[in-house]
């Protein structure tokens, strides 16, 4: 026995650390560009204590630019895991975590916050939270029953939810004060500055557990994709499976969500992407779309503050110009 | 103890509609086992409660002597494999990593494979000949092909049972001598007891031990195709006329449809 680990175990773990490479490359570049320049040696510098590095230099990458950077990367991981978890679920390729109107609930719940004007964090977020855990029961509540594991109940509850969620922001949008209005628009095409280090860091220890329960049913989701029939007489558990996933997902999303807002195509182009390069497995898909998909948004985030003359865009306008036409692309490639 | 699933007063229905009425049968061990019935008989429903899939509403199933409940889902999924009617795929999985995944339930939770069951992938993959097909997609196959590599996956399980849903509707006829060829083959050389729901009474006349006939639910007739198929019985069952005579290969029954034209003559 020479050969003992698994060909798979060499796969993931080859197509992780190219991945992280990636993600390592992009937070260096988050780091180091925007509206002043840093060197790889003042980061590191500001990082070790080491030189005569000025302490404005040392506040905007550590208190400014780091918190963003992570938070981009907990973000797009997040996406991009969500939408590989509902287009298994769902057993449709198109299906990404909006489409279960987790973000229209959210968006509800984030508007009601800003127009209280009570503050950004945690105030904003709580209640945007708040709004997606609705929203999520509502959903369950709506299709459950035996139909809860049919694909199409959930999915058109979604969309139910989703067209009401927008008649409400259209409501509170017309009813809104002026000076509250440019935040609400930012908030809902997808905004991750204000991020503070430490509401980062809570989201990080949210979802990091999640990422590796969604690992640990990989193989499932695997089986699950050959059939409810086959998965189940394979010994999958496949309700407590699927609604597992589900939930933990509706999770997850709802709470980056109410961090940054709503934030598009990066659950829908991140895991088809991956899938086309590294093939269907999702023992390998996981990794890759959490290191991937946090890589891609920190990576469009750079673009949001650096395209601009003046000022910055926000990251969601990026992710959509970039996100639509590529996938108008891959579906025409693969069809 | 030598039945391999034994079926007891086994009544199942959707909402109002009564499927499977007060059913009562057993399997031996090792025997070429064919289900078959018109439409709507409850064949499909019956094999889908002995595969696990469905919960009777009365009634029991044992498993090679203990009851369905006994064994946990990853315990009866080493002794029983499953064939599903065909079904689209939209994953582009490659064949080898599907008959592998036949496997999973003698792995641990991630599925990562050992050497052994990378061998027994090649042979149940050589066994049903898909082979030569092992890096193609799923989705580029033919219907022929794509049935036996699902078969390969059922193999892979290491079953004692294997349960398949009308393998051969929507094959053309050499796939069809090929699939039935397989099963055969694979109750010869490794004593596996096939159980199949059917529609084609002649395929089944030739390869089966036993025939149970399905009826609204209930079980018309059991036994050896001789005894089950005879135009009485069948005329019972399906409820048109039928020509029933002794096959020209050997001591099994040959059913023919009449046409209306040829009973006018």
């Amino acid at each position: 026995m020479i050969n003992k680990s698994p060909f798979i175990m060499k796969r993931i773990c080859f197509v992780s650390l190219l991945m992280l490479l990636l993600l390592f490359l992009a937070i260096i570049l988050g780091i180091s560009m925007g509206s002043t320049d840093y060197g790889i040696k003042t980061i590191w510098e500001s990082l070790t204590g080491s030189g005569e590095t000025d302490s404005m230099a040392y506040s905007i990458i550590w208190h400014i630019r780091f918190p963003r950077v992570v938070l981009a990367a907990l973000v797009g991981a997040t996406l991009s895991i969500g939408g590989l978890v509902f287009q298994a679920l769902l057993r449709n390729p198109l299906a990404e975590p909006y489409i279960l109107g987790i973000s229209g609930g959210s968006a509800v719940g984030a508007i009601t916050g800003i127009l209280m004007g009570i503050s950004r964090f945690p105030g904003v977020s709580l209640t945007s939270f708040a709004g997606s855990v609705a929203t999520l029961f509502l959903i369950i509540v709506i299709s459950s029953g035996p139909t809860i594991l049919k694909k199409d109940s959930l999915l058109l509850s979604g969309v139910m939810v989703n067209a009401f969620c927008s008649a409400v922001i259209m409501f509170l949008l017309s009813i809104a004060q002026d000076s509250r209005l440019h935040n609400i628009l930012f908030w809902l095409m997808g905004d991750l500055s204000l991020s503070e280090i430490k509401g980062v860091m809570i989201l990080a220890a949210t979802l990091l557990p999640c990422f590796v329960l969604i690992f640990l049913l990989s193989n499932s989701m695997n089986l699950l994709l050959m059939g409810k029939d086959v998965a189940r007489t394979t010994g999958v558990n496949i309700k407590a499976v699927s609604i597992t996933l589900l939930v933990i997902t509706s999770l997850m999303v709802s709470a980056t969500v109410s961090h940054c807002g709503l934030i598009g195509f990066v659950g829908l182009v991140m895991p088809h992407l991956l899938r086309l390069i590294f093939g269907p497995d999702h023992r390998v898909l996981v990794p890759a779309c959490i290191l991937g998909g946090g890589a891609y948004m920190v990576f469009c985030d750079l673009l949001a503050r650096v395209l601009p003359a003046q000022g910055e865009m926000p990251s969601g306008v990026i992710t959509a110009m970039i996100g639509a036409p590529l996938f108008i692309f891959l579906l025409k490639r693969t069809r | 103890m030598n039945s391999a699933i034994r079926v007891k007063n086994l009544r199942y229905s959707y909402g109002d509609d009564i499927v499977l009425k007060k059913i009562s049968f057993s399997i031996t061990k090792g025997d070429f086992f064919i289900i078959i019935g018109p439409n709507g008989s409850g064949k499909t429903t019956l094999m889908r409660i002995i595969a696990g899939i469905l919960k009777p509403d009365e009634g029991k199933v044992d498993i090679l002597g203990s009851p369905f409940r006994d064994y946990s889902r990853r315990s009866i999924a080493k002794i029983i494999a499953f064939v599903p009617q065909m079904e689209p795929v939209d994953f582009p999985f490659v064949v080898k990593d599907v008959v592998l995944m036949g496997r999973s339930p003698h792995q641990g939770m991630l599925g990562l494979e050992q050497k052994h069951d990378l061998e027994i992938t090649k042979q149940a993959m050589e066994f049903t000949g898909v082979e030569h097909l092992s890096r193609r997609r799923l989705d580029q196959l033919s219907g022929g092909e794509r049935q036996r590599v699902f078969i390969a996956r059922a193999i892979c399980q290491d079953p004692q049972i294997i349960l398949l849903d009308e393998p051969t509707a929507s094959l053309d006829l050499r796939h069809q001598v090929r699939l039935m060829d397989l099963m055969e083959r694979l109750k010869q050389e490794r004593g596996i007891t096939v159980i199949m729901v059917s529609h084609d009474v002649n395929l089944a006349a030739m390869y089966c031990d036993q025939l149970l006939l399905l009826k609204e639910g209930q079980a018309l007739s059991l036994g050896p195709p001789n005894e089950v198929l005879t135009f009485q019985t069948l005329e019972k069952a399906y409820g048109c006329t039928l020509l029933v005579d002794k096959s020209p290969l050997g001591d099994f029954p040959r059913v023919t449809m009449v046409p209306e034209k040829s009973m006018k003559m």
